[in-house]
């Protein structure tokens, strides 16, 4: 299926192009509006650059809205996303390289939770972290979101093809589970687990709806819900809306564009032909 | 002592993780089971014995709501519609990925796989704005070459059309390169065979590219499909259901009835119904498959 000759080339990159294009411009059309005076922005016919460049937009968010407070939030979320993280490793660890009592039930368990939905669970979880005293609280965020059955399948998957003979030799030079653990076994996973530290940050920077459900107030709101806030109250005022829209979305794409050589390339994608 | 500790170690691993996920995910599917048979709500939360169990009510009452209705059929449009869009539009991409040089196969990628990391809420807010009837850059655009303004979010079956393009524009990332890994392991010698045997490059994509990657499109389809079923973000902060209900979903009808009206066993009962449709679907690609390989 290879091109015959330059003409055809030429039309493959043209319509590759132009569509990289049409992904793009919501984007663009997002930053540079955002830096655009509340008159430009509603301008008819609309200026693509902004004529006087303003970072008024974004100095609101921090002073007359509470964007610092909703970053903060944020910031603890995805701190406690990786303190997840390392649960779920431990857990594919424990699945993939022991042998116990139980082993099958807990293990179908993981299973079955992966396969239900969040609609249904959305709700039960509310009325249980209800029943704990946990709702409008940040604890009732994070502990919902702390384990995600996928992960740990993806990870037992990956430990399992570590060899046992490995971890016994440690074992016989005296050397704990625990620092096996941190010390053989993580820098061992560091090629998935790299993926998963990338893939869980921008989820919960993402996160949206459970913190939507467990805050009723502005002082646990997150990036995303404090941005849904804002577009209720500040309807047409667009400069301010795509500023806080570029806030959210910017740092994942420099994250993104940095490690994009791990996600995209070394997307777990085996077995799947 | 040794042995002892040593049958103890993968429950220190496994613990932490098994307990959360039990309490919030295992433990929730039995209670939703449970109180889709009650008309639990807010009074029920505050004093349990307020609470009724009310046997099949709440599903008989489910097949009667409009709303509820509504919501199944507006759910069905974005499948029928979006899903095909989804699945065709990663294929192509990464057909056309595979034919370009290497460096630009990797830029191109990137730029298409960026829609699938961003933030929804925000992505929908600058939708909102690129779809604004007065001031928005699409009307401006038609205006241009002389088209009527549309209403994008305004009349109930466009608004659901700007959703669906919308939501296939973000989601051709991980679609896309599932694809890709598949088109790569196509051994090359059958594309060789097939051009000393004369075959034109239709006949290559119709009896080789694709019969060889039946299993990553089984797979992207499956997936895009449970995806699919569960809309939710996009009519939520978008259009809110609207325009009358006009872009409501089964996920966002879930919402609503849970956290906006407190109705909480009709709200679990309602996610149920969308539990059996999301395991019938699957069940019929896995039957279509099964007699597709015959």
């Amino acid at each position: 299926m290879d091109l015959k000759n330059n003409f055809e080339r030429a039309i493959v990159n043209t319509v590759l192009f132009i569509g990289g294009l049409l992904v793009s411009l919501p984007f663009v059309w997002m930053i540079l509006s955002s830096l655009k005076n509340e008159r430009e922005v509603l301008s008819i016919p609309p200026t693509l650059f902004p004529n006087a460049p303003t970072f008024e937009h974004y100095i609101n968010l921090f002073t007359n809205l509470n964007f610092d407070v909703y970053l903060v939030n944020t910031l603890i979320i995805v701190f406690f996303s990786m303190v997840g993280l390392l649960l779920n490793t431990m857990a594919g660890y424990g699945f993939g390289k022991f042998q116990f009592k139980g082993k099958e039930i807990w293990f179908a368990v993981v299973l079955l939770t992966m396969m239900i939905p969040g609609q249904v669970t959305m709700i039960p979880t509310y009325l249980i972290l209800n029943e704990a005293g946990l709702t409008n609280s940040m604890t009732g965020i994070i502990l919902p979101g702390l384990i995600a059955a996928f992960n740990i399948f993806l990870i037992r998957q990956f430990m399992v093809t570590i060899p046992d003979d490995l971890i016994e030799a440690a074992r016989l030079d005296g050397a704990g589970e625990l620092y096996i653990f941190f010390k053989l076994i993580i820098p061992l996973a560091k090629p998935i687990l790299a993926v998963q530290v990338i893939l869980t940050f921008i989820g919960s920077w993402n996160s949206f709806l459970w913190p939507l459900i467990i805050a009723n107030e502005e002082r646990l709101y997150t990036l995303s819900v404090g941005l849904a806030l804002l577009q209720d109250q500040n309807v047409s005022n667009y400069g301010l809306q795509m500023a806080g829209s570029t806030f959210m979305v910017v740092p994942v794409l420099i994250i993104f564009i940095i490690f994009q050589k791990h996600i995209v390339e070394g997307f777990n994608v085996s077995g799947i032909k | 002592m040794n042995r002892f500790k040593n049958n103890l170690t993968p429950y220190f691993f496994i613990m932490p993780a098994v307990i959360l996920l039990s309490i919030f995910s295992f433990l929730p599917i039995i209670v939703s089971l449970g109180i889709s048979f009650t008309d639990m709500n807010l009074r029920g939360l505050a004093n349990w014995s307020t609470i009724n169990f009310i046997g099949f009510d709440n599903f008989v009452q489910l097949f009667q709501d409009k709303v509820f209705l509504k919501s199944m059929g507006n759910t069905f449009i974005y499948v029928i519609i979006g899903v095909p869009m989804a699945v065709i539009s990663s294929f192509v991409i990464a057909y056309l990925l595979k034919l370009v040089s290497d460096w630009m196969s990797t830029t191109f990628r990137v730029i298409y796989y960026i829609p699938s990391v961003t933030n929804i809420v925000a992505i929908a807010v600058v939708w909102s704005f690129l779809y604004n009837q007065e001031y928005g850059l699409f009307n401006y655009l038609l205006s241009l070459v002389n088209l009527d303004a549309i209403p994008w979010l305004e009349d109930p079956f466009i608004a659901k059309l700007s959703l669906i393009a919308m939501a296939v524009w973000k989601s051709n990332g991980v679609s896309m390169l599932i694809f890709l890994a598949a088109l790569q392991s196509i051994p090359k010698m059958y594309y060789e065979a097939a051009d000393i045997d004369g075959a034109n490059r239709w006949q290559k994509l119709f009896k080789i590219t694709l019969p060889s990657m039946s299993f990553a499109t089984f797979f992207v389809v499956v997936t895009t499909l449970i995806g699919w079923l569960q809309f939710f973000e996009e009519p939520f902060v978008m259009t809110n259901g609207g325009p009358l209900n006009g872009t409501n979903s089964l996920a966002l009808f879930i919402y609503q009835e849970g956290f906006q009206y407190s109705e909480f066993g009709y709200g679990a009962a309602a996610s149920f119904v969308l539990f059996i449709i999301i395991i019938l679907a699957t069940l019929l690609q896995f039957k279509l498959r099964k007699s597709e390989d015959k």
